[in-house]
């Protein structure tokens, strides 16, 4: 399996993450290194073999279905690079 | 007394219940230390303040006869632990200004034990990498150099930061993270003890997630003794983390007897690499010898997945970051982007991303996108867990044949250069975690044991791999190894 600049693209797309024209080979290559040293994966038997879930077989605990936290507005947005009448502020999302 | 800095955390604990010093001194004398080490680029972010006034309070429990069992110690915080009203990034620029609201469980744990925190410890951007290099706030620096050559080593990754400050004596013990050789590799390269337990004994709550079902916080000490006691504080249940393990955590240090008569320890044939140093070869070897000669019975075992344990890695930690790193938009904390006119929440995420992760994140973060896009899951994600259930069953069987431990190299070398790999392919640098990612995948405690020098002088280590859940058994392992190899060679101060 090769990527291509335009797979380099796309990926980076879907990762949120802007990358410029011309870095699109260099990434590229870099990706086809790393899938290179994946590909061994195939070499292996897994026939019937049951994919992991969970490294240490545990049952997940329960807990009742309470409200156990809130009112906390200020320090959630504490943090916020942008925080406008008590809520979060990004761009226009709808035209 | 020695200085005080230079302290293990028992001696210091039982300096402080005699009555020979008090925390506010041992303090001081840690805070002196970092202030010195501005070379070293450990500490990160300093609390200065904040240490005094636990030391103070501190005091005040051991004067009342109150003292929890690490009351007065100081220590390091690894950046990836969230410390309420302290910068906690990551070393990553994308979180630059976040001062969490909480403290994460396992620095409350501490806290709570009466440890005393000075300060942030550098680490690679989101723990992701093997020398450090990755930090926003740039390397750390390894406080070993090679005889009388003054060229910078990496004090390894991702806790690096942690790894020099406790070889540096800047703090008495520091927290470290282990996704895939975090905490072994470094303390491997600076000299110090590193364990990573059983995936489960310690809280992920408030620890910035990398790859969720690998990560694990652990201690770097001075020695095994230090990571008994200090493991213990860090770990327990916790209702907040749901794959925390509700197990009662014994009293490690009193397991430390050094009697290993009787335990077999399994030598795996697979960890042989071409083109492994003769030192790490020999010192193995050595190591080997000594457990045999402490009344272990050695035995040849086959792990036959080894080999298939950093591809499956670098397919399971990606896909778990690009996940867990999609968090990072713009909108609650860190970085945000400046816009241009007419940019959109899509550019907004795009620039965000873009600025504030540094290049191997991006390039980590792409990668487990990939593989877990459609098309590409069952080949590549699918695929790497079936492999991952094969790694964890090739442990399985050895231990249930009796095989009580598993010694290995921690390292494929000593530390290098800084700078040294620059020009290597990404995947020559992930093979620094060959010997440690296979315990990782497979959810096991493992720990890093300092055994000797090469000829450059610089410390080799060798890693004990246990059974789940059987840490206080392995630190024993671990302390009967220590007190064979007799390892003590500190790094001149040069800094």
């Amino acid at each position: 399996m090769s990527i291509d600049q335009s797979t380099a693209a796309k990926v980076a797309k879907l990762a949120r993450i802007k990358v410029e024209e011309d870095a699109l080979p260099a990434l590229a290559a870099e990706f086809n290194t790393i899938l290179g040293f994946i590909e061994q994966l195939n070499e292996v038997d897994v026939e019937g073999v049951e994919p992991m879930v969970s490294v240490t077989p545990m049952r997940l605990k329960r807990r009742a279905d309470g409200v156990t936290d809130g009112n906390q507005q200020a320090k959630v947005l504490s943090n916020a690079p942008d925080a406008r009448e008590g809520f979060f502020a990004v761009p226009k999302v709808v035209e | 007394m020695s200085e005080l800095n230079t302290l293990t955390l028992a001696q210091a604990r039982d300096a402080l219940r005699k009555g020979e010093t008090t925390s506010v001194a041992l303090t001081e004398a840690c805070l002196a230390a970092i202030e010195g080490a501005g070379a070293l680029n450990a500490f990160v972010h300093k609390t200065p303040e904040i240490a005094l006034e636990r030391a103070k309070a501190a005091d005040a429990r051991l004067h009342s006869g109150d003292a929890p069992k690490m009351c007065g110690l100081p220590i390091g915080i690894k950046d990836l632990f969230c410390t309420k009203g302290v910068p906690s990034q990551a070393a990553s620029h994308i979180l630059e200004g976040f001062k969490p609201e909480y403290e994460s469980t396992v620095s409350q744990q501490l806290a709570d034990a009466g440890a005393v925190m000075l300060g942030k410890l550098n680490m690679d951007e989101f723990a992701m990498g093997s020398s450090n290099e990755t930090s926003c706030y740039g390397n750390a620096v390894n406080p070993w150099r090679r005889g009388n050559d003054d060229a910078a080593l990496t004090p390894g990754g991702s806790s690096g930061g942690s790894a020099a400050a406790v070889a540096a004596d800047l703090c008495l013990a520091a927290t470290g993270t282990d996704t895939g050789g975090s905490i072994r590799q470094p303390a491997a390269f600076v000299g110090i003890t590193g364990i990573k337990p059983t995936y489960g004994r310690c809280s992920r709550w408030g620890i910035v997630a990398f790859a969720s079902s690998l990560d694990q916080a652990g201690p770097m000490t001075k020695d095994v003794r230090d990571a008994a006691i200090m493991l213990e504080a860090m770990c327990g249940h916790d209702p907040k983390d749901s794959t925390s393990a509700d197990l009662a955590v014994p009293d490690f240090e009193a397991m430390l007897t050094g009697d290993i008569r009787g335990k077999v320890i399994g030598i795996p044939r697979e960890y042989r690499m071409d083109g492994m140093p003769e030192e790490i070869e020999a010192l193995w070897q050595q190591g080997t010898e000594m457990l045999r000669a402490a009344g272990a019975e050695i035995r040849d075992i086959s792990l036959p997945h080894t080999k298939y344990a950093l591809p499956t890695y670098y397919v399971i930690a990606p896909a778990e970051a690009s996940s867990n790193l999609a968090r990072y938009d713009g909108v609650r904390y860190g970085h945000r982007a400046k816009l241009a006119q007419g940019d959109g929440i899509t550019e907004m995420y795009e620039k965000t991303r873009a600025e504030g992760f540094g290049h191997e994140v991006q390039r980590r973060v792409m990668v487990g996108t990939y593989v877990l896009s459609a098309g590409f899951y069952d080949a590549y994600y699918n695929r790497a867990r079936k492999v991952r259930t094969l790694i964890k069953k090739d442990f399985e069987d050895v231990f249930a044949a009796g095989v009580d431990a598993i010694l290995t190299p921690a390292t494929p070398s000593a530390a290098f250069g800084l700078g040294e790999m620059a020009e290597a392919d990404p995947v020559q640098m992930y093979l620094n975690d060959v010997f440690t990612v296979t315990v990782n995948l497979a959810g096991l405690p493992g720990v890093s044991v300092p055994a000797g020098l090469d000829k450059q002088g610089l410390p080799l280590g060798l890693q004990l791999i246990g059974r789940p859940w059987e840490e206080g058994d392995l630190l024993n392992t671990a302390y009967a190894l220590e007190q064979a190899a007799g390892f003590v060679a500190k790094p001149g101060k040069w800094w």
